[in-house]
């Protein structure tokens, strides 16, 4: 009998996003949610829990990865370092 | 043209399809995705000192020798709650129980990160406990020694764990991704369990005669076996020099258990306690400490299942399982019940 998998995100503070800290199984998203709480925050590393079902998630493909990102390569013009400005100019 | 967007039934951990099935669509996808090229991207990520993730090409070796690795930690861990556990009703104060269940939580929680980075490489979690269970997967051996008094809570917190510390913190930069990431949680929560047996020890060693004779009986007991856990001499190691190569491994099993001796001697001293080995001796030439020969015939005698509680270990753990059992059934018929009552919006 294997209970699905879930994937958890824990807010460290208030003002942070929800990172990924790892994933657990449990039959309902409720458990789910407690489990999370007992394996991942057991020493206050957050103050909000979310788990999503793994099996809902859309990742990128690795084999796919470099024509899938490589769009953003030849743009180097998107980073403000691309532009020659004279030195004396300043707060640009 | 714009990319073709990956599928839906692509999870991020690849735990239910596993990182081979992932693998295996991969290669078979065309003629210009082939074995040999994959591996060649595995080999440069390897050189880079990158680490590799779930669904990347990995050659089967290298999967296999990790979900041995990974999988016998884990068990280590989940065993390693039985130790100490026996001591919880028997702590000499309501703080010391409070911290030795902490710790034994703590060792739960550590089963169950690395039981998740295991799966990521396509086993699942029920296998590998039926694989404990059965006498096909190993655990260290060191939870196969008996807990026979209150400073073995110490010994096990300073020993045990100060050498499990020494193997883990090189693991953080481990070249597999989930098992690096659940080691590195491991080694956070793990210094507190050494300091906490450090103070018991530090604690009988000031306390009546008695207690002091107790303390020094227990790391009499426990300072070889904990030699022993940084695994046989380099010479004779089975899976080493791949492991090395693999970026699994960082140090050898000699450099880490001279470097365990090295830094566990001045804290003894400091204690007051003796280490059960009269070749002990401080070699000034290189400042390492030097050490008597290991009993391997001991160590290999207790890994073949010949130890003092080996049998119980693995049927105590069985129970726990089977008397579990309808709790998960419980939990699972409940979750169903849900499903029918509130069919997702």
């Amino acid at each position: 009998m294997s209970e699905p998998l879930w994937e958890v995100f824990v807010r460290a503070s208030r003002g942070l996003s929800h990172q990924h800290v790892g994933s657990l199984h449990a039959p309902d998203a409720a458990m789910a949610l407690r489990n999370a709480r007992d394996v991942f925050t057991r020493r206050q590393e957050g103050v909000s829990l979310w788990v999503v079902p793994a099996a809902a998630i859309t990742a990128s493909s690795p084999d796919e990865r470099e024509a899938f990102f490589d769009p953003a390569g030849d743009k180097v013009y998107r980073h403000p370092t691309f532009y020659e400005v004279p030195e004396d100019v300043q707060y640009l | 043209m714009s990319q073709q967007l990956p599928g839906r039934d692509v999870v991020l951990n690849a735990a239910e399809t596993g990182a081979v099935e992932a693998a295996a669509a991969t290669t078979h996808r065309g003629p210009h995705t082939d074995v040999a090229v994959d591996l060649t991207q595995f080999e440069a990520l390897i050189a880079a000192d990158q680490r590799i993730e779930p669904r990347d090409v990995m050659p089967e070796a290298y999967r296999r020798s990790l979900v041995r690795q990974i999988a016998q930690h884990a068990h280590s861990e989940i065993i390693g709650m039985q130790p100490e556990g026996a001591w919880i009703s028997r702590a000499p104060s309501l703080r010391r129980k409070a911290i030795l269940m902490a710790k034994v939580q703590d060792e739960a929680g550590h089963g169950l990160y690395l039981y998740s980075a295991a799966e990521t490489l396509g086993v699942s979690r029920d296998d590998l406990l039926d694989q404990l269970h059965e006498g096909r997967q190993r655990y260290s051996s060191i939870f196969n020694y008996p807990t026979l008094t209150w400073a073995d809570m110490g010994a096990i917190g300073w020993l045990v764990d100060g050498a499990a510390i020494m193997n883990q913190v090189p693991l953080c930069r481990c070249s597999y991704g989930p098992y690096a990431r659940a080691v590195i949680r491991v080694c956070k929560e793990e210094s507190f369990h050494q300091r906490q047996g450090f103070e018991i020890l530090w604690t009988l060693a000031r306390g009546t005669d008695a207690q002091r004779a107790m303390a020094q009986d227990a790391v009499d007991r426990w300072w070889w076996p904990a030699l022993m856990m940084f695994g046989p001499p380099d010479d004779e190691s089975t899976h080493s020099a791949q492991s090395m190569a693999w970026g699994i491994k960082r140090f050898s099993n000699d450099e880490l258990r001279q470097r365990f001796v090295d830094i566990t001697v001045p804290q003894a001293q400091r204690i007051g306690l003796t280490l059960p080995d009269a070749d002990l001796a401080l070699d000034e030439e290189s400042g390492h400490w030097r050490f008597g020969e290991i009993d391997w015939s001991e160590f290999e005698r207790v890994l073949r299942g010949d130890g003092p509680c080996n049998a119980t270990r693995v049927a105590h753990r069985r129970a726990a399982h089977e008397d579990g059992a309808w709790v998960r059934e419980a939990a699972a018929a409940y979750a169903a019940k849900q499903r029918v009552q509130e069919p997702a919006a």
